[in-house]
């Protein structure tokens, strides 16, 4: 247990690497949280191509974002934590480089579905 | 870059296909129960993509860990859990998240709760006490759910057994699966979306496949439980973060 108490490696994923100088480097230190409230099925989208210099976790974000990619895809394929994927997601959207599409049921609330919502997703189901 | 994106896409730069580029609205289904139930079959047997695994850190309070520091607080606890997605339409795309059961979770679950349209509590009927606890967090969390018996075996007790055993209202579903069968996974699913139509107070069209057409046509057979501005003042809610 080498500094990073409770942050396993997860077997199977390729290029998963928790090494805390990694995270440090990867956010830059930094602590505060942005501004920007990400659930883990907002859709980001990419609105500029990556350019020269960029950081490399901000490339491959733009990269994959060509199409709506969910945050929880996003963190998935760059084997990072939700988290730190969500500041640098924070960073992006903040420059204007993605855009966020936010989902339409209301992240903090406990209520039921409007009948809409849950005719699409009977009629998704259905056809499985 | 709806603007300037065509049909082409510059290719996946992984092995996962990519959500149409209309994908606007994400939703979620939690599948919650105890180590080794079945949640990451039952996700991958109706999921377009293969379970995805990921991980999040927070701390007890359910904070995001978003820094250095927060990650090596003795406080904080990392958690993986897995996920798959269902493409419904153009617009919406479905997310089902397999999360872990144990107590020392419950700040995760909360946060992926949060939002989620509901969630099925798998059961293993050879240990039905790992679910009290999952049931009992939805219930306060006041999530709607259904359970579902996942057989790993010729099941020795009655679903009426199985509801006794877990003190569970007489409304709230209790089916048989078999999480590695996608149409049985997929009725899973079904099941808990016809009952969030109940708890709404409305009934889902038949399944005939005609169902959008005759809903529309016959205003007698779509009841509207809402006002109609229900989902327009829901929004307007939604907005302030
Ligand atoms: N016989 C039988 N085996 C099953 C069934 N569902 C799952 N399994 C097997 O049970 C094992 C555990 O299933 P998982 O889907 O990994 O369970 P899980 O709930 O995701 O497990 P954890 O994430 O480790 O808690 C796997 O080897 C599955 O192949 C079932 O319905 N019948
Ligand atoms: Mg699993």
């Amino acid at each position: 247990m080498t500094g990073l108490p409770g942050l396993p490696g997860l077997p199977g994923l390729p290029g998963r690497d928790d090494d805390p100088d990694r995270l440090y480097t990867v956010t830059r230190g930094r602590s505060r949280p942005p501004e920007h409230a990400f659930d883990l099925v907002t859709l980001i989208v990419s609105e500029q191509e990556p350019t020269p210099g960029m950081q490399s976790e901000h490339v491959r974000i733009l990269q994959l974002c060509r199409t709506p990619t969910a945050v929880v895809e996003i963190a998935a394929e760059l084997a990072l934590p939700v988290s730190i994927v969500k500041i640098l997601l924070g960073d992006l959207l903040e420059a204007h480089r993605i855009t966020a599409r936010h989902p339409r049921f209301a992240p903090t609330k406990a209520r039921l579905p409007d009948l809409d919502t849950l005719k699409q997703v009977l009629h998704g189901l259905q056809q499985l | 870059m709806d603007s300037n994106s065509s049909d082409t896409h510059h290719g996946s730069p992984r092995g996962v296909a990519p959500l149409r580029s209309t994908a606007e609205n994400g939703l979620k289904i939690v599948v919650v129960g105890g180590f080794g139930v079945g949640k990451t079959t039952l996700v991958g047997a109706v999921s377009e993509i293969r379970p995805l695994n990921t991980e999040e850190t927070m701390t007890k309070a359910g904070e995001h860990v978003d820094d250095l520091s927060g990650i090596q607080d003795k406080r904080s606890t990392t958690v993986a859990f897995d996920f798959g997605r269902i493409t419904l339409n153009d617009r919406n795309v479905l997310y089902l998240f397999g999360a872990p059961g144990q107590e020392r979770f419950w700040f995760l679950w909360d946060r992926l709760f949060s939002g989620a349209l509901g969630a099925v509590v798998l059961v293993d009927t050879r240990r039905l006490e790992e679910s009290w606890y999952a049931i009992d967090r939805l219930e306060h969390h006041g999530t709607p759910f259904i359970v579902a018996r996942n057989n790993f075996a010729e099941p020795e007790h009655t679903l009426q057994e199985v509801r006794e055993a877990l003190d569970l209202p007489d409304e709230v579903p209790l089916v048989d699966c078999d999480a590695r069968d996608r149409e049985s996974s997929k009725q899973v699913l079904i099941e808990l979306v016809r009952y969030l139509y109940r708890l709404a107070g409305a009934e889902p069209a038949p399944a005939t496949g005609a169902a959008d057409r005759a809903g529309a046509a016959d205003p007698a057979r779509t009841p509207v439980p809402f006002p109609a501005d229900f989902s327009a003042e829901f929004r307007l809610e939604e907005s302030t973060p």
